[in-house]
């Protein structure tokens, strides 16, 4: 796969605070986002063939027909969550690459208007839970062993994994609070940034404590709005409007047993329960690539909770396992540090488009026009939500 | 109704099918059962159709002691419903048992009867039982 396919256009609405995006819908943003996409790379939808999504993001079917695609020769999504963020690109790369499509779409479009992502349970009554349409139907058998412990909240769940990973390496709230503070930084610069304001140590520290021990500010903010991504093959994006970014490596997965992670399962062997659940994902991507950490110039980490991006550092080899905490203090992660983060201000402080302002930022950083520029960036790691498996890594460069 | 601490479960069935229903069947004596695999040994919670270690289909139930330790935790203070504001702050945590291996027979359980400030990873704790309705009773978690 390596080098042979390019993302050649990205397109966005605006972010928007959740429920903020009325009167528009998921399927208006999503079009918004696709046309221009294809615009950014000088292509239109006459070009479109494919879709490779993650986490069920839309409905190609809908979004074929709404905007007249020719034909579409390639639709597939990567199953779970925000996992596959990341993972789409390489998701439509496979597709490119062995044939099936030229032009192909990685989308997320997000509506949170009377319901919240991620599976919180913030009503009473029957538990909202997926049920395969193919089995008998109803609740699971295996819901009710989590349903009496109180953890009804992505939130809990990833505390509960911080709460480890300090026990084990004496992380602490320092360490988070830089992490937010970095992205801040960053975020404050970008107009398109949903929280602009400057973050204090002091405000972080005085903020609501959510679930022990993370506070208001280590968990994303809830937003609105669409990304569209468009991959085609290498040589076609020397024709397009961009300068091509060539998909270096993406891999996707996960340990077997790492499965559901969170919510409900927490049964991840000792050895990997205070992580991302990445390290394999990020061994076959480096693999892949033909390159290490020490080649990356900007790191784009999925951070729906700021611990995660510290375990993410150490997952992807940035730093020794158990030392995420001190190599942040360090300052790595700032602008000018060892490995720039979060350039955008990510999911903390930009918005929370399920990893997709991620690989806008690297497109951007790689192009050398993002905000935060990176001098020289040549090689970006971005990275799909820490999750239920597949979790996913892609390596781009320019 | 809401006791402090005491997370209510919004469920009051155990929605079991035949793999499930001996330990809701337990949990109603005041039992904490755990599926072991017949052919291995693995030790399974919940149990499943399939032992990951051996892939064996076969399994048996067996009672635990109810003692555990404290793997990972969470100490939950943003009520997320409003029935939750009498509740939080509560104590989710993930408990290895006694005489199993743990992972893979963790149980996620809420610890009562605690000062949450004063829980931390390691702590002994014992399983108890609360009855929710006819046919749910619910493992609790209580210090040592």
């Amino acid at each position: 796969m390596r080098d042979k396919t390019a993302v050649v256009g990205v397109g966005s609405t605006p972010y928007w605070k959740r429920g903020g995006s009325l009167p528009e819908s998921d399927t208006s943003m999503a079009c918004t986002a696709i046309l221009a996409a294809l615009d950014d790379a000088g292509l239109t939808i006459k070009d479109l063939d494919g879709f490779a999504i993650y986490s069920s993001s839309c409905d190609p079917a809908l979004l074929a027909s709404v905007l007249g695609v020719p034909e579409v020769r390639f639709a597939a999504t990567l199953t779970s969550g925000g996992g596959g963020s990341a993972g789409s690109i390489g998701l439509a790369s496979a597709a490119i690459v062995s044939g099936q499509a030229e032009v192909v779409v990685s989308l997320m479009t997000l509506q949170q208007v009377g319901r919240r992502l991620g599976g919180t349970q913030t009503g009473s009554g029957a538990p909202v839970v997926r049920a395969s349409p193919y089995g008998s139907g109803g609740v699971p058998p295996t819901y009710a062993f989590g349903a009496f412990s109180g953890v009804i909240s992505p939130g809990h769940s990833f505390s509960i994994l911080t709460q480890r990973h300090m026990h084990l390496y004496g992380t602490t709230r320092e360490h988070l609070c830089e992490i937010a503070i970095n992205q801040r930084n960053n975020a404050i610069k970008r107009p398109t940034s949903i929280r602009r304001e400057p973050l204090t140590r002091d405000e972080y520290f005085n903020a609501p404590m959510l679930s022990d021990p993370l506070c208001l500010f280590d968990y994303t903010m809830e937003s609105d709005g669409a990304i569209a991504v468009i991959t085609t093959t290498a040589e076609r994006a020397r024709d397009c409007r961009q300068r091509p970014v060539y998909v270096m490596a993406s891999a996707n997965g996960g340990m077997g047993r790492w499965g559901p992670a969170i919510g409900a399962y927490f049964q991840q062997p000792d050895e990997y329960f205070a992580s991302s659940g990445h390290r394999p994902v990020a061994r076959r991507m480096y693999e892949m690539a033909g390159v290490g950490p020490d080649d990356v110039d900007v790191a784009l980490l999925y951070d729906h909770f700021s611990p995660m991006v510290l375990m993410q550092l150490e997952d992807y080899g940035f730093c020794p396992i158990g030392e995420g905490g001190p190599f942040i203090a360090e300052g790595a992660i700032r602008l000018g540090g060892k490995i720039p983060v979060n350039t955008h201000g990510g999911h903390l402080s930009e918005a929370y488009i399920i990893g997709m302002t991620h690989v806008r930022e690297a497109v951007e950083q790689l192009r050398g026009v993002a905000v935060n520029q990176v001098e020289n960036a040549e090689i970006a790691l971005v990275t799909g939500g820490p999750a239920s498996l597949p979790v996913s890594g892609t390596l781009l460069r320019r | 109704m809401s006791k402090p601490g005491v997370y209510p479960p919004i469920i009051s069935d155990p929605y079991a099918d035949a793999v499930t229903q001996p330990f809701w069947d337990a949990t109603r004596k005041g039992r904490l059962a755990c599926s072991r695999c017949t052919t291995c040994g693995t030790m399974l919670l919940p149990p499943q159709p399939r032992c990951y270690h051996c892939q064996g289909a076969h399994f048996e139930w067996v009672e635990l002691s109810g003692g555990g330790t404290v793997y990972s935790f969470t100490v939950v203070r943003h009520a997320l419903r409003p029935d939750l504001q009498a509740v939080v702050p509560y104590v989710s945590a993930v408990i290895e048992l006694e005489g199993t291996q743990g992972a893979g027979a963790r149980l996620l359980a809420n610890i009562i009867d605690v000062d949450p400030a004063t829980v931390r990873i390691g702590d002994k704790v014992k399983i108890v039982f609360d009855e929710v309705s006819d046919t749910l009773t619910v493992p609790r978690a209580i210090p040592a």
